[in-house]
């Protein structure tokens, strides 16, 4: 089977647009991966496209051109984006298809998510009573995490701190000012441990990625940035997930950690040969326990590892080069596949003020999201 | 007052919480699941914390069906031994007096609705606490 490339990427910008609807968030961000890789919309073969709540992903060949492609529509939660690219991905491995499309976008309301309970095949009370939230899982898991391994609160302030200076860099950005550290600590608790710097918000933006087999990618002139895995994992028993009632006593492993070890199987490598990371950081402590459940440290080893800088652009592993969700928000349709863009990016070499040092050749992404599901994506050059 | 849900609470007093046992594997969770893999199961009345965060924002409506007033109250996770881990709010303890680890028991709390006479829901307070003083979350 060739390897499937990347050769196009586009991006609107993260944040608030007023006036602009996801779906013409989506538009713009494909026909900026178009120019991208120097082809027109006719010459896509197919499209897989992604959207939480900002509507019908396929409806945008409206916008684009009725070509009559083949293009199917993915929701799956938070692995939205990462469902879309590894069906993509399939697309033009299993040799039907020499070019096509991954796009997603999302456009969600202020504030945090309210998910309804029989989404989730939960009783009516759970929601009524006040626990359909995701900070509050985010945060007990992060206590127990801290409580466990000796994480302090400084370490989750230095990851926020790290995500809004790298998105200084990051013209798709939302929150772009660096905020000083003790400003992050000191502010007013969402959940505690997390003060309102250490939460993502929901918000919007659109992403496209144009996938190529390598024949094609040649044809195209671009440089080779190649999908190494992508791949989608629901979760094992034992494992504490968004949205849960109950824990079992006996821990277990986490969705996160089988898409991970899944991911380096299929692309051959370790996590000690990758460059650059971009882990799903819907706060500061997944980041924290992110860094561990994708492999690349022990746990509790955070802790050194933030207070030497390790995991800033220009350490041994920079992590979320772009601000991550802290500084982009999270549009879950778009999220996932920013992470990817971002990537193509740093390997591009295109990274301008946030650029990675030293030329990387492999970068990885990972999302985690309701009700227990990840994907993960290692790209080579 | 009656309880948020039916089939929540056992009848005897004080009530248990009536989980769900499954009737292959014997994995124990909350609340009972409806169908016929789990059979009710109640729990212990007794637990350690296991995790916690403070809710400090009111809720979405829905599902939130709370009062418009809104305090802050503490989330928290707690281990039954050899049961489950089941998710409540903490009662009748003050926020910087909750630790990890410490001793808890199963109690009611009223529930102020939106629009809605009051319910009764799960709470877990510290076991040293004199019990039978359900007056709900104290900060």
């Amino acid at each position: 089977m060739s390897d499937v490339c990347i050769v196009g990427i586009g991006i609107h910008p993260f944040g608030r647009t007023d006036g602009v609807s996801g779906l013409d968030q989506g538009v713009f961000a494909v026909r900026q991966a178009l120019a991208d890789a120097g082809v027109d919309w006719p010459s896509l073969q197919f499209a897989y496209g992604g959207s939480d709540a900002a509507g019908n992903p396929d409806t945008m060949v409206e916008s684009l051109g009725l070509s009559g492609m083949q293009f199917i529509n993915v929701r799956n939660g938070c692995a939205t984006g990462g469902s879309a690219l590894f069906s993509a991905q399939m697309a033009i491995k299993s040799g039907e298809f020499d070019i096509g499309m991954a796009v997603g976008f999302d456009k969600h309301p202020r504030g945090a998510f309210n998910a309804m309970p029989a989404e989730y095949n939960l009783p009516d009370w759970y929601g009524e009573a006040g626990y359909m939230i995701t900070t509050q899982f985010f945060a007990a898991k992060a206590m127990r995490y801290m409580h466990e391994y000796g994480i302090t609160s400084t370490s989750l302030g230095r990851v926020a701190h790290k995500a809004f200076r790298n998105a200084v860099h990051a013209p798709h950005a939302w929150r772009r000012e660096e905020v000083p550290l003790d400003v992050i600590m000191d502010a007013p608790l969402v959940s505690d441990p997390f003060t309102k710097y250490m939460f993502c918000s929901p918000g919007e933006g659109g992403v496209a990625l144009i996938l190529a087999s390598e024949k094609k990618a040649r044809e195209l002139g671009k440089p080779l940035i190649r999908l190494k895995a992508a791949t989608m994992r629901t979760r094992p028993p034992g494992s504490f997930e968004v949205f849960a009632p109950s824990i079992d006593v006996v821990r277990g492993g986490s969705a996160t950690r089988i898409a991970s070890a899944d991911a380096f199987a299929q692309a051959g490598i370790g996590p000690q040969d990758i460059a650059v990371a971009q882990l799903q950081d819907t706060e500061a402590g997944a980041e924290i326990m992110h860094m561990a459940e994708n492999g690349f440290c022990k746990d509790g080893e955070q802790e050194a590892w933030l207070a030497e800088g390790r995991t800033e652009i220009g350490g041994t592993l920079p992590v979320n080069t772009d601000g991550g969700c802290l500084a982009c928000g999270e549009p879950i349709g778009a999220s996932g596949l920013r992470q990817v863009y971002e990537n193509v990016v740093q390997l591009r070499g295109d990274g301008g003020g946030r650029q990675v040092p030293n030329d990387p050749k492999t970068a990885y992404t990972h999302v985690y999201g309701a009700p227990g599901v990840s994907a993960v994506t290692i790209l080579e050059r | 007052m009656h309880a948020i849900a039916e089939g929540l609470f056992t009848e005897e007093t004080p009530p248990r919480l009536v989980g769900g046992r499954h009737r292959q594997t014997g994995r124990i969770v909350f609340p009972c699941p409806a169908g016929s893999d789990y059979e009710p199961y109640p729990l212990r009345r007794q637990g350690t914390l296991w995790s916690f965060t403070i809710q400090r924002y009111r809720p979405k409506s829905p599902p939130y069906a709370g009062s418009d007033s809104f305090e802050p109250w503490p989330v928290a996770y707690v281990e039954l031994p050899d049961e489950t881990i089941v998710e409540s709010r903490l009662a009748n303890v003050a926020f910087d007096a909750i630790t990890i680890g410490m001793p808890l028991e199963l109690i009611q709390i009223p529930f102020e609705r939106s629009g809605a006479e009051p319910v009764l829901v799960h709470a877990f307070q510290p076991i040293s606490q004199p019990s039978g003083q359900p007056t709900g979350v104290s900060a």
